[in-house]
């Protein structure tokens, strides 16, 4: 068994190559056990290939990788009865009920009939699927068919459970309830990998976050230490009168903690957060007779974190396929 | 459990998976079952007139059964190709190959769910062949030999149709090859009409076919006839396709899962 102090997933120079296109380069990967681990990047920047390399789907080119204490190459059948794995797909049987798909799974982990029918039920229960249990696949919503393959991962209450792109897809009160499964999850003391192109989901979800972008770990660190290497607060102001923002920047300058910027008649002056700062703000502009429509302090967020180090804005269309992962599936795809 | 009995019930779970789709399917259940009659009965009562069978058959009727029994049974295992590019396709065979499950049983538990639905259509065919005036003349353990000559030739097939669905990239594709590739060796053989009524080229494929050689095997196990050494040479070709397409088909399944 994995003693306390050892990694739920510890990847070394993980680095893996499709023909001529290089999907990771060297990717360096710690998760403690019992937290939230989120992999943050575009398309194609080699997220669901680290998934499939760490779920022993496939072989890595190079480096190494253990998961719960088990090579994910020399030790691969010992390895996945300790993982659970939902995919970008709704990996499931369109033609079975849903009782029957939870059911073959918990024998393919050899948990005998009994035990895999009582845990089918379970697992029906706890995401709301028990009234359609009983119902072939084919019929079920994409939400519901989302949270049967989530279920279906957590048959084994595997100690490590990876989720590729779970909420992609899902209407706004799936993800939320998707959300609460995982946080319950962890709760538990297990540990969970999630890949996502929503940073406000691996915000709310994620212990840990790692940037990864063409193959490679650009960032790693807490939402807060990936926000507080692009700076601290700042305040923006948007001007009555375009004119102005020479005479508000000005008026701004004392409380300035940084270069401030302006676009188009907002101005945005990085600020050392404190009490009465807006009162303050408020004041000198007013002194200065500028007259301001909007003032709003403003904390960074993941999308500027984002944007910092990768150069663009996340993708949340397929405007910007990568060739790195063949498998990457049309947006529509996911949603079926 | 030792690994071994771990595998004898992974791939019984997955084959008791594969059948309890079929009902559900009805595209699928007509295939097993319609479709059979329908060919029986098109080949009986339309070209049956027209084809001259040899003296030693009592009519077209006797001398077809076996044929379309033997043709039926090669074309069984293409569910197992469908069904095959379906799962790599939607992401199932991902799931499989993350649990600690035997690799192999996900192609094995498929194919041995065609053995009960290719049993199924054998079981419709012969009613169908007895109510249209086929009978058996031969003695009880001929025919039984018979009826286990199918299995074993229906679940060699079943391995070639799961080659073919792991080197297609969709169901439409896999059916097409099915087709393209296999339904014309069945009719350039015995199975229909006698290949003397061939031209020259053709009637020497024909006769070094081995659908011809399982067809004459089958004939002489049911209705008697000249048998030679067809019926072992039968169960041989049956148990080498087996084989050959097992193995190939076990190291594309690692290809095909790892290359996705």
């Amino acid at each position: 068994m994995a003693g306390a102090d050892q990694a739920a997933i510890e990847t070394e120079g993980l680095r893996k190559s499709y023909k001529d296109v290089l999907a990771l380069c060297g990717v360096d990967l710690r998760v403690e056990q019992g937290t939230v681990f989120g992999l943050l990047g575009p398309n194609g920047a080699g997220k669901t290939t680290a998934v499939r390399i760490l779920t022993t789907l496939l072989p890595p080119s190079g480096g190494s990788a253990r998961v719960s204490g088990l090579d994910v190459v020399s030790d691969a059948a010992e390895l996945r009865s300790r993982i659970g794995l939902a995919g970008q797909y709704a990996a499931v049987d369109e033609n079975l009920t849903g009782f029957e798909n939870l059911e073959m799974v918990g024998r393919l982990y050899h948990m005998g009939r009994q035990p895999s029918r009582r845990r089918a039920t379970e697992l029906l229960e706890r995401f709301d699927l028990t009234d359609a249990g009983g119902r072939v696949v084919k019929t079920y919503s994409g939400g519901m068919r989302r949270r049967l393959d989530l279920a279906a991962a957590l048959v084994a209450s595997p100690p490590v459970l990876f989720l590729d792109e779970p909420t992609t897809g899902l209407d706004p009160r799936s993800r939320i309830g998707l959300w609460e499964t995982i946080e319950d999850h962890v709760a538990g003391g297990k540990t969970v990998l999630l890949t996502t192109q929503y940073l406000d989901e691996a915000d709310r979800l994620a212990d840990r976050i790692a940037v990864i972008d063409h193959g490679r770990l650009i960032a790693e660190g807490t939402s807060d230490e990936l926000k507080d290497q692009i700076g601290g607060e700042r305040i923006e102001v948007t001007l009555c009168n375009r004119d102005r923002v020479e005479d508000a920047i000005a008026a701004l300058a004392e409380i300035a903690d940084g270069p401030p910027g302006a676009d188009d008649g907002v101005i945005s002056v990085p600020i050392r957060a404190r009490d009465g700062v807006i009162v303050d703000a408020v004041r000198r502009l007013d002194n200065a007779g500028v007259r301001v429509d909007d003032l709003a302090i403003r904390r960074p967020t993941l999308d500027d974190v984002f944007i910092t180090l990768t150069g663009h804005l996340a993708e949340h269309e397929n405007g910007d396929r990568g060739e790195a992962e063949p498998r990457e599936p049309e947006l529509e795809e996911a949603r079926r | 459990m030792s690994s071994l009995s771990y595998a004898v019930s992974d791939t019984l779970v997955i084959a008791v998976r594969n059948l309890k789709r079929i009902p559900r399917q009805p595209d699928l259940l007509t295939a097993f079952t319609i479709q059979p009659i329908m060919f029986v009965l098109l080949f009986v009562y339309v070209f049956g007139g027209a084809i001259q069978v040899p003296a030693i058959y009592d009519d077209y009727t006797d001398f077809l059964i076996p044929g379309i029994v033997v043709q039926s049974m090669a074309f069984g295992g293409f569910v197992t190709a469908i069904s095959i590019t379906d799962d790599l396709n939607r992401g199932l065979i991902d799931r499989f190959r993350s649990l600690p499950m035997t690799q192999w049983a996900v192609v094995a538990g498929r194919t041995v769910a065609d053995i009960l639905t290719n049993l199924l259509s054998l079981v419709v065919m012969v009613v169908v062949g007895l109510i249209v005036g086929f009978s058996f003349t031969q003695p009880l353990p001929d025919v039984l030999l018979g009826i286990l000559l199918m299995v074993v030739f229906g679940y060699a097939f079943s391995w070639v149709f799961a080659w073919v669905g792991l080197v297609s990239s969709s169901p439409e594709t896999a059916n097409a090859f099915g087709f393209i590739a296999i339904f014309p060796l069945t009719f350039v053989s015995s199975a229909f009409v006698p290949p003397e009524s061939m031209p020259a080229a053709i009637q020497w494929f024909a006769e070094i076919n081995p659908f011809s050689t399982v067809v004459d095997a089958l004939r002489s196990l049911w209705i008697g006839g000249p048998a030679g050494n067809d019926v072992w040479a039968s169960f041989a070709w049956a148990i080498g396709i087996t084989i050959v397409f097992a193995l190939i088909t076990a190291h594309r399944y690692r290809n095909a899962v790892l290359s996705r």
